[in-house]
């Protein structure tokens, strides 16, 4: 979703170098290029799910049975309902609600220890030396398998789904942030010290920024873990939330209800998306254009 | 008697290798630069200039020998040095200004006091207006005015400067040359400056070593006794000038050759 812009001037050097630059046109105003050249990607984008929505009604229509693949037209019907006659659990709002707060709450303490322990880990060699094999080892933990002893630990409440979001969303941003913290340009380091800055200035003034384009590009797919993390928690056993609206959908063989949290989902995720590609735009704001495109990946 | 600013005494640094061996970047050097004088390093590429600033700085300790500063031996880096390094090594992430506030900061100063003073030597240093400015705007030869307004805001004693103007163009470089000499012209300052560039070894320094091919050792010691102060693009035309670069080429060209076929040999 935030790519689109991000991408824009790339895709502007792309068009300068196929030689689309020399002709006539190229005279115009590029900022109002810029922006047919955007109306043309969203009314493309657009036209994409049109046409994959239609391919999937029809061919249902055609030929499936829609009680096992559904169809888009139900699926819409069934968030219709949701959202205007609530759910089997509730109000669908209260679903969402605690589905947020679970990833939300999965995500910040999952990022905060990771960039913690990922940044001094990163600047102490002897202890990431020692540690190694042990980090190693319970990453390659499976994951999700620990919500079902998580539910044991702290219960059928949110505890036990925030626990599970925040070892989802731990791994990666602590490898980022580990990554970022070695990778930090020696060149860098040493002027600060002859400058005069102090190991604690050099972590703080040198090493965390120089990490944090690193940590972001974690972030985004962080976020995406953590509502995975909390749905999947749910649906091993909760009294509410998104992923128990799927769990009881698959209970009843409703493959429209699955969809629908499905596309719940998905939502909250293109939204987390929007707000953390607009944080990351700010905080690296000091970046040439075409470096912050490759970040977008 | 006072002790010498800087006193390097047979003094060696070793790398450790990838495949395990060691190599010698730099060899039993001795030399002594004392206060306000300034010193050109001239030798073949990669026979070690570098390193020895790392050692004068006190970034990397020497494996045999000592150095001194200011009389006493360096652990960890000195009071007073300020280097230039041969790479761009401002924060991307601050704009101009934060850069070169940057020392005074660190070192305890206030934020509004450092920014005056940081304000004053981007102005010094012709950047004025550019104060707002990131890295990825300015050319190179901005970024080494920068870079050299961020060393200078430290008031150092003993100024380190490798090879800081050889990616610039010709004419950039003259001024800055020039620039460099007027800023330094009475400081007191010490400096021990890199280069490739035999013109401008001559044209700024008291003093030209020469170094050896790898391992770098100091081959030669000249006084340059060309009148201050200087103009370098008047200076390199006069006769004196041709005169004392043909000295030191003699010097310098057999340790560029021997540098060529040690080259040739390891890509061989
Ligand atoms: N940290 C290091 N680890 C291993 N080897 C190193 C290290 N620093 C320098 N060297 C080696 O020491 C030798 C001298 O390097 P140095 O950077 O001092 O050369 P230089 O004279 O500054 O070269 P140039 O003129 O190209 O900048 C080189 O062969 C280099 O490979
Ligand atoms: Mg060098």
């Amino acid at each position: 979703m935030s790519h689109s812009t991000l991408n824009a001037p790339g895709t502007e050097e792309a068009a300068a170098a196929d030689g689309r630059m020399a002709t006539p046109l190229a005279k115009k105003d590029p900022r109002a290029q810029l922006r047919k050249h955007k109306t043309l990607v969203y009314t493309l984008r657009i036209a994409l799910l049109v046409a994959v929505l239609a391919f999937w009604e029809i061919s249902v229509n055609l030929w499936f049975d829609p009680f096992f693949y559904s169809k888009p037209s139900l699926i819409w019907d069934k968030l219709v309902t949701w959202f205007t006659d609530g759910t089997a659990q509730g109000s669908i709002w209260e679903q969402i609600a605690v589905t947020l707060q679970e990833a939300v709450y999965g995500f910040v303490i999952g990022s905060v220890a990771g960039v913690v322990l990922g940044i001094l880990l990163g600047r102490a060699r002897l202890l990431s030396e020692v540690l190694a094999p042990f980090i190693q080892a319970a990453n390659a933990v499976p994951r999700i398998v620990l919500s079902a002893i998580f539910i044991i630990w702290f219960g059928l409440g949110m505890e036990s789904k925030i626990a599970t979001a925040t070892v989802l969303v731990f791994f990666p941003v602590f490898f980022n942030a580990f990554q970022g913290a070695r990778e930090v340009d020696r060149n860098l380091v040493n002027n600060a010290r002859i400058l005069g800055a102090s190991r604690f200035q050099v972590l703080r003034s040198i090493v965390v920024p120089s990490a944090t384009s690193w940590i972001l590009a974690s972030l985004h797919t962080a976020f995406g873990f953590a509502l995975i993390g909390a749905i999947v928690g749910e649906f091993a056993g909760s009294t509410k939330g998104v992923g128990l609206l799927i769990s009881t959908g698959l209970a009843a063989f409703d493959s429209a209800a699955i969809y629908a949290g499905m596309v719940i989902s998905t939502v909250l995720a293109l939204i987390a998306e929007l707000v953390l590609g607009y944080v990351e735009r700010r905080l690296l704001k000091w970046r040439p254009p075409s470096q912050s495109e490759t970040v977008a990946v | 008697m006072t002790p010498p600013l800087v006193e390097l005494s047979h003094a060696t640094k070793r790398f450790l290798k990838a495949d395990g061996g060691t190599h010698t970047a730099v060899s039993d050097i001795s030399m002594t630069v004392g206060e306000g004088e300034f010193v050109a390093v001239v030798g073949p590429t990669g026979c070690g200039k570098s390193t020895t600033l790392s050692l004068v700085s006190g970034l990397e300790p020497p494996s045999e020998g000592t150095v001194d500063v200011a009389g006493s031996p360096v652990r960890g880096i000195p009071d007073g040095v300020g280097y230039m390094f041969q790479a761009d090594a401002m924060l991307p992430w601050r704009n101009v200004i934060a850069n070169v506030a940057a020392g005074p900061i660190w070192r305890g100063v206030s934020k509004s006091e450092a920014h005056d003073r940081a304000q004053d030597w981007i102005t010094r240093v012709g950047l004025g207006g550019f104060e707002k400015s990131y890295m990825h705007q300015l050319s190179g030869g901005m970024r080494k005015r920068v870079a050299l307004a961020q060393t200078l805001v430290n008031e150092p004693r003993i100024l380190l400067m490798d090879e800081p103007f050889s990616a610039l163009d010709v004419q950039t470089r003259a001024l800055m040359q020039n620039e460099l000499l007027d800023l330094w012209s009475g400081t007191g300052t010490a400096v021990i400056f890199v280069t490739h560039d035999l013109e401008e070894a001559i044209a700024l320094a008291d003093r030209v070593v020469v170094m050896t091919a790898s391992p770098a050792r100091i081959k030669d010691d000249f006084r340059i006794n060309l009148p201050r102060p200087r103009n370098v693009e008047e200076l390199r035309l006069t006769p004196e000038f041709i005169e004392t670069y043909s000295k030191v080429w003699q010097s310098l060209s057999s340790e560029v050759e021997t540098a060529r076929k040690q080259g040739a040999a390891r890509v061989a």
